[in-house]
């Protein structure tokens, strides 16, 4: 005889898994998202990681083994560097990829050790926070430094490097 | 009446020894074993409780649990089923480590001090060695874990070259046993990441020359909960039971995500 029940159809109707629905809400993903900003963040990391160790270890070498080595590093140094636009560009270019790269890299790690969304927030904003005030106070200092300040009369400062005795006066 | 004729015993498959105790010489040894217990009903922290045990060169941790059981405390409570490495049942923290306890041998463990068996890590842990398996199986499904073809299924199988098929071969291999996914740091933290265990399962279909669904999948994977969020610490490659390359896996799916991309 066939049966013509149709509740009978599925075995197992009306009665639910076990633990269906019973999902712990710190488990659930609030909102899928959208975009891949993760993986542009990703692809920054690999990207400017590489560039950044050409940059480092040409500012390394150019300021501590050709010349005088490390002797040579004092005020007028970097005034002389930053007197010549390639070298602002570069150290511009630094600037930018390490700290862009460091800061994504520490949004990375509270995203990974803190557990409480409001601890976050407040941690990212500290973070972006001061990673603005540097770039923007760096690069200010690139373009706006000026190695030979001079006083109200005209004469240069006690403590402008030596080379400016040839262009001021 | 005839003679019986003394039959010859037939060679065996095993040798043994000629001499000595034959099978009862297997070696024996004492161990500690220190379980993280849990029992709401009983108490709101976890404690540690710890048995001395004789145990056999043979056994594996899961003997040790099974001893405590039966013998000692029929309180201890953990999952097992086939016991012998397929069911996936039986992933727990020994000695720090994500191992299935069937797998795991007492005596290529340090037995001179105690063993230490917790619960995995990241999940809710229910009782003992139990924890609420719902979160992982609730990423696992996200990732659409089965073949979605849009052609007519055909009269036969559905044709694919062992080439095709030895490229997500290693991904197979998974059990779900979550010795992965919770022993991944980033899982740890809140929960949110997919984890090792389904992007590992994605792979399987993503890179199946009989599956249509790989871009959903990677879709779905893109998210910021999703592969990017590996920091390739290698905890899972190193926790799984079944040898899976699973950073690797993780490492495919990210650069099938990006060329997809491009
Ligand atoms: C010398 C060249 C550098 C290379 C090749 C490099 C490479 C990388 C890469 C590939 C990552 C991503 C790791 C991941 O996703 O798991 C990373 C992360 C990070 N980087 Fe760099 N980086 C360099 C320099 C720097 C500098 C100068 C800073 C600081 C300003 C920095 C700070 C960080 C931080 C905070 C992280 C996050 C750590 C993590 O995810 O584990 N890096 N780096």
């Amino acid at each position: 005889m066939t049966t013509t029940n149709s509740e009978a159809v599925l075995p197992a109707q009306g009665i639910e898994a076990p633990r269906s629905g019973r999902i712990d809400p710190k488990y659930l993903r609030s909102n899928p998202s959208s975009g891949s900003f993760e993986m542009v963040a990703w692809v920054f990391m690999r990207v400017s990681g590489a560039a950044l160790v050409v940059l480092i270890f040409v500012h390394l070498f150019s300021n501590l083994m050709v010349g005088e080595g490390i002797h040579q590093i004092d005020f007028a140094f970097v005034a002389g560097k930053w007197a010549n636009p390639v070298w602002q560009f570069w150290d511009l270019t630094m600037l930018w990829l390490a700290m862009l790269h460091g800061t994504n890299g520490m949004r990375t790690i509270i995203n990974d050790y803190a557990e409480k969304d409001s601890t976050r927030l407040w941690l990212k904003s500290i973070l972006y926070l001061a990673s603005t005030v540097i770039i923007i106070l760096g690069t200010l200092v690139i373009f706006t430094f000026e190695p030979c300040l001079v006083d109200d009369a005209g004469n240069l400062m006690d403590y402008a490097p030596s080379f400016c005795e040839n262009i001021v006066n | 009446m005839s003679t019986p004729t003394v039959e010859k015993e037939p060679a065996s498959k095993v040798d043994l020894a000629e001499s000595g105790d034959g099978a009862g010489a297997v070696q024996e040894f004492d161990i500690t074993l220190k379980v993280r217990r849990y029992d709401p009903e009983r108490a709101e922290d976890a404690w540690w409780d710890e048995w001395e045990l004789t145990m056999f060169g043979t056994d594996r941790v899961l003997d040790a649990l099974h001893r405590v059981k039966w013998d000692v405390d029929g309180t201890l409570t953990f999952r097992r089923s086939c016991a012998h490495g397929i069911c996936g049942s039986d992933a727990m923290r020994i000695n720090g480590r994500n191992r299935l306890a069937c797998k795991t041998l007492l005596k290529d463990l340090d037995t001179s001090k105690p063993i230490v068996v917790e619960a995995i890590k990241g999940l809710p842990v229910e009782k003992d060695l139990i924890v609420d398996m719902e979160p992982f199986f609730q990423s696992y499904r996200e990732i659409m874990p089965f073949m979605i073809n849009n052609s007519p299924a055909p009269t036969a199988e559905r044709v694919q070259s062992p080439e095709e098929r030895q490229r997500f071969d290693d991904t197979t291999k998974c059990i779900l046993c979550a010795a992965c996914t919770s022993s991944c740091p980033v899982f740890w933290t809140d929960g949110q990441y997919f984890g090792p265990a389904a992007i590992v399962n994605a792979h399987r279909f993503i890179f199946d020359s009989r599956d249509d669904a790989g871009d959903m999948r990677l879709e779905i994977l893109n998210d910021k909960e999703g592969v990017w969020r590996c920091r390739t610490t290698f905890n899972c490659t190193e926790a799984c039971p079944r040898g899976i390359e699973v950073t690797k896996a993780i490492q495919e799916v990210k650069t099938a995500i990006l060329t997809r991309s491009l």
